[in-house]
Parts: C-alpha cells; structure tokens; sequence
C-alpha cells in the first residue's frame, strides 16, 4: 500500500510532530522508499523463528539486574529543577492542558 | 602521544599532567576551526584536573590511565559541561550527573578535554546530521569523518588526543574510526554501562573506544567495562586484563571469511586492502576458513527498523517540559509538544522518529517490527554457526573510503547502506573493531573489521594487535596536532 501525505500526516501527530507542508512533501517519497526497502524481509519465511525480544545475550539474561528495594539519595527538588525551562514554585509550568 | 609516550615521559619527568593538558588544549583549540571536532573544550577543567593530579604524585601513577587526555562524545553526560547530543533541543543542556563511564575515567586518572561533535542523536553516517555544523575529515577537510561519532573519530586522528569515547548503534565508532585511520572498538552489548548515554536504540546502543593503536584501545576498554547496577543491561561477566592478551600469537588462530560480503557495492581499493589483510593472517599461522551469513544482506533492513522503532520510543522524552529547550508561547500542552520538537529536531531524527512510529503503529507492528526481531534471530543465529568453525570473522568495515561532504545527503537510503557491515554486530549483541590496514589510491584510509562471539573482546584485541605488529600503519593524516608523530 503506497504512503500517502496523510498517512504522513497522521503518524507525525502519533509521533507528536508538527511539519510544515514542505517537511511533509519530502518526508512522503523518503518514507515510502525507505518502507519499500524494509519490505524485502518478506521474502523470508520466518514462521520458525522466534522474535529476538530481549536476552542479546545469555550472559546478560542470567544477570539479576534487580536491587534491593530501599530508599537512596536522589537528585533532588532543586537539581531536578535546575534545567527547567519554566520551573515555578518547585514544580514544572507547562502551558494550559485542555 | 599514545599513551605508553604520555607514561613514560611523566615517569622520566618531562611532562607533568598541566603539560600533557595544555599540549592537547592547544591542539584541540588550534584545531577546531578546520575540524570542527569539539563542541565545548573545556580549558578549565582539564586545567584544574590537571592540577589534581599533579598535587597528587604519589598515587597518579599507580592509575591505568593517570593523565590521559579524554574527548568525549556530546551525547554521553559529563556533569558540568553541555550534552547536546549534536542536537537543538538540547542546546545548553548541562546534565547534573556523570555518566558511569566518566565515573570510571576519572578514577583512572584522565583529564577530560571536552564534548566533541557527532550527528544528532547519533543519528548518521557522516557527522553532517549535527546541529553545530559538520566535523571534517583529518585527512582530506573536503570529506566527511564518518559517523556518528565522527568528533571523537576526527579528535583522535588529528592526534589532539590519544583516546576518546563514542556510541555504537549501526556502526557508529567503528564506521568513522575506518574513514579517519584509526582503531575503533565496539564491546559486546552489556558489557559497558550506559549510564548517562542519551538513549538511541536500546537493544543496539553500546558505548566503544577510539585509539591510535590497539594497545590503548585495550587499557581504555579495560577501565569503562564491567557490570554497573545503574544499567541493568550490564551482564555479570569478568572483566580482562585486555592488554595482558596482546601476545602476538596467531598460530592456530580460526579466521572466518564471509565471501558474499566482498561482493557487489564493495570499492576495488577497500577490498583488495581486506584480502591482503587476509593473507597477513594466513602468513602469521592463521587458518583461513569460508564461512556463511546467509541473513546478512537483511541486516540494514532489520536495522532501520528495529532502530527507528525504538529511537521514536526514546526520543519522546524530548517534551519541553523538563530539561531543553521548550517552544515559545505555546497555547496548549499539546502545541507546546509539537512546535517544541518541529523547532528542535533535524531533518533526519524527525525522518526517524516518523519511520519508528510508521512501524509501531497500529496494525503495523507484526508486519514490521515483530518480522524484523524475527530476522534478527536469524541473523543472530547466523553468527552463532559461524563462530564454531572460526574465533572471529573479518569483513571490510566501511564499502568505501570517506566520501565527500555533501555526497549522499539528499538520499538517505544510500547513507544508510554505509553501515552494511557494520549493524550485523549491533543486531546479533557481538563485539567488533576497526583496524587500519591500508591507503587508496586516492590516499584515504581503509579500515578492516574483525567481529566476534560475545565476550570475546580479547581474541579480537589479540587479532587486531598481531596485525598491527605485523603491517604497523605508519601513515598520517594531513591534519595533525603540531609536534605529534
């Protein structure tokens, strides 16, 4: 199924991007013959195969990676804070949600 | 100076730490206007390091790495300089931590020099996707260093420092280590923490080691790896002494040659650099054998989209809400989020980003993704079979020596296609390097790849060091920090 503008369209708002038209323009033909290239796995036949989801490694799956659960030093109000662009009062502003 | 040179000339008293720094600032600064490596050089905080460790002569040189000067990749967090990622939206970013991998470089004694230049989000092949403007090539300013670490690769070769840091992905040390004439190292996935790297694609990123020469490459591996409870995708698997395995030893050693990849695609020059580099092997005592990877050829389709995939995950971090730049005057949450990162991301992130959410989406994600993890057994598989019938694999790491700036920006599946030999690793979680083994004709550096099992960084770092012994790469880059061999 060829990519159209407003498929393009629809995934930039998914991806939570806003393009402009010529953005839009010229991602459509790249995204399209980049998806065509990736199509050429279908001509395998992967029925068999178990998806590679995690453990790259044994060694790496075998690792207990969990901590003990207990409190530690964090960054804290103020560090979190620091690079904020529009820190208020200790919190985060972001404009109006509705 | 490698970093034996740097040693030995402050046990003999020549140089003192300020010295080792103020040769590399120089360099680096003088430098930088051709280059384009550095994004932030930080005078005084190599300066004060210095200082340190020169107050601190009695312990200094018990430190694997006492007063080595560092570069590091902008996308890997030092606290108290910028992480920009090479991107807008992290524009005056100041990370308020280290990452784990500075942690463990200062406690061998180095003096960190800066934050060099790469594509944005390490997104690229040239280093011409970064926010700041393209690194050039130490070799021929007209080309491009590679990617996307092409700062750390350009730092390192103009010799303005002996080691530096960069990310892996697709190929994102090795590919710029080839195109610049130097070693580059990409380790076993888990084996180096990732703590404090911006996160790309998670199952693939790996952060690796520039170097003039294997030797070094070996000591800086040795004091980054291990396991770190900050990154739970570090394994529990030993550490070794790396460069305690660099005997020279090849007698009996397995080299495996897939013959289907020194095919089509592949440069005249680069491939009759490769089989040279063959036959040095076979002269050493190595045994040569054929080997297969039938699934190779799917690697850069598995990759492009198992990478956008989860880099259009990682990415959605960038909000304007908590750190970076943020979109004026925005009226809503929502329009906040878009303008901020239509303004902040370039071209090719946001190409990313779409391609990762096309594949994610839904009705998609079988179709795409979950057949790409499946190829991605496969190939995976591949490398396993491989690797009973040789201890590693070598392969040209780049199809072509660097290409000139501009060259393949309007295309972005032939930019793509330079990673060819390089994904392969980063989709089966192997190690592998880049070793120099030749010049053009066109006088450009070529690069050989030598890929491993899992953990096997060692045998690679012995392979790659009997080669070096035997065909030393004596040439230079015709950009170069004054007074540097």
């Amino acid at each position: 199924m060829p990519i159209t503008e407003s498929d393009i369209e629809k995934i930039a708002a998914l991806a939570q991007l806003e393009l402009t038209d010529e953005e839009r323009r010229a991602l459509t033909p790249q995204i399209a013959s980049i998806v065509n290239y990736v199509e050429q796995l279908n001509e395998l036949d992967t029925s068999a195969a178990e998806p590679a989801l995690g453990g790259l490694t044994g060694e790496g799956a075998r690792t207990d990676a969990a901590r003990e659960d207990a409190p530690l030093p964090s960054l804290g109000q103020t560090l979190a804070l620091d690079q904020a662009p529009d820190p208020a009062a200790g919190h985060f502003r972001v404009p109006k949600v509705l | 100076m490698n970093i034996e040179t740097i040693k030995t000339r402050l046990a003999g008293g020549e140089l003192d730490a300020r010295a080792v720094a103020e040769r590399a600032l120089g360099a680096a600064e003088e430098l930088n206007e051709t280059l384009g490596a550095f994004l932030q050089i930080d005078r005084a905080g190599a300066l004060a390091r210095a200082g340190e460790l020169d107050a601190d002569r009695g312990a200094s040189p018990a430190r694997a790495l006492n007063s080595v000067p560092v570069a590091v990749k902008d996308n890997i967090c030092v606290r108290g300089l910028q992480a920009s990622s090479g991107s807008a939206i992290l524009r005056d970013y100041y990370p308020p931590y280290n990452a784990t991998v500075i942690e463990r470089l200062r406690a061998a004694g180095t003096i960190i020099l800066g934050k060099t230049n790469c594509d944005e989000f390490a997104m690229g092949s040239s280093n011409e996707n970064s926010a700041y403007g393209p690194v050039r090539n130490p070799w021929d300013t007209k080309r491009v260093p590679g990617g996307s670490s092409g700062g750390s690769a350009a730092a390192v070769a103009a010799r303005i420092v002996p080691i530096a840091l960069g990310s892996d992905t697709g190929g994102s040390v090795r590919q710029p280590a080839s195109l610049c004439g130097i070693v580059g190292v990409k380790p076993t996935y888990g084996r180096v923490s990732r703590y404090g790297l911006a996160a790309f694609g998670s199952s693939l990123d790996q952060i690796g080691v520039f170097a003039t020469n294997t030797t070094d490459a070996a000591l800086a591996l040795s004091v980054i790896a291990g396991r770190d409870p900050r990154d739970a995708t570090t394994a529990d698997v030993a550490v070794p002494d790396y460069v305690s395995q660099l005997t020279g030893e090849m007698q009996g050693a397995r080299i495996g040659v897939p013959r289907e990849l020194f095919g089509e695609g592949l440069d005249a020059d680069v491939r009759a650099s490769v089989l040279a580099a063959i036959e040095t092997y076979r002269a050493l005592g190595a045994e040569v054998v054929d080997v297969e990877l039938p699934h190779a050829k799917y690697a850069i389709a598995v990759y492009y989209i198992i990478a956008t995939a989860e880099a259009s995950s990682n990415l959605a971090r960038y909000d304007g809400v908590r750190y970076g730049c943020r979109a004026e005057e925005s009226r809503t949450l929502r329009e906040m989020y878009r303008r901020t990162r239509e303004e902040g991301f370039g071209v090719e992130v946001k190409r990313r980003i779409m391609l990762g959410t096309y594949v994610l989406s839904s009705g998609y994600y079988d179709a795409y993704y979950l057949k790409a993890q499946k190829v991605r057994a496969l190939l995976k598989q591949d490398f396993a079979r491989a690797f009973e019938r040789c201890d590693a694999i070598i392969t040209p790491t780049t199809p072509t020596t660097a290409f000139l700036l501009g060259e393949k920006t309007d295309d972005p599946l032939a930019m793509y296609l330079n990673d060819v030999y390089t994904v392969t690793a980063n989709l089966a979680g192997i190690p592998g390097i880049s070793v120099p083994c030749g010049l053009s004709q066109t006088n450009l550096p070529i690069g050989m790849q030598l890929l491993g099992a899992h953990w096997s960084e060692s045998t690679l770092f012995r392979f790659a060091h009997a080669y070096e012994r035997a065909q030393p790469f004596d040439a230079r880059p015709s950009v170069m920090a004054k007074g540097e061999a």
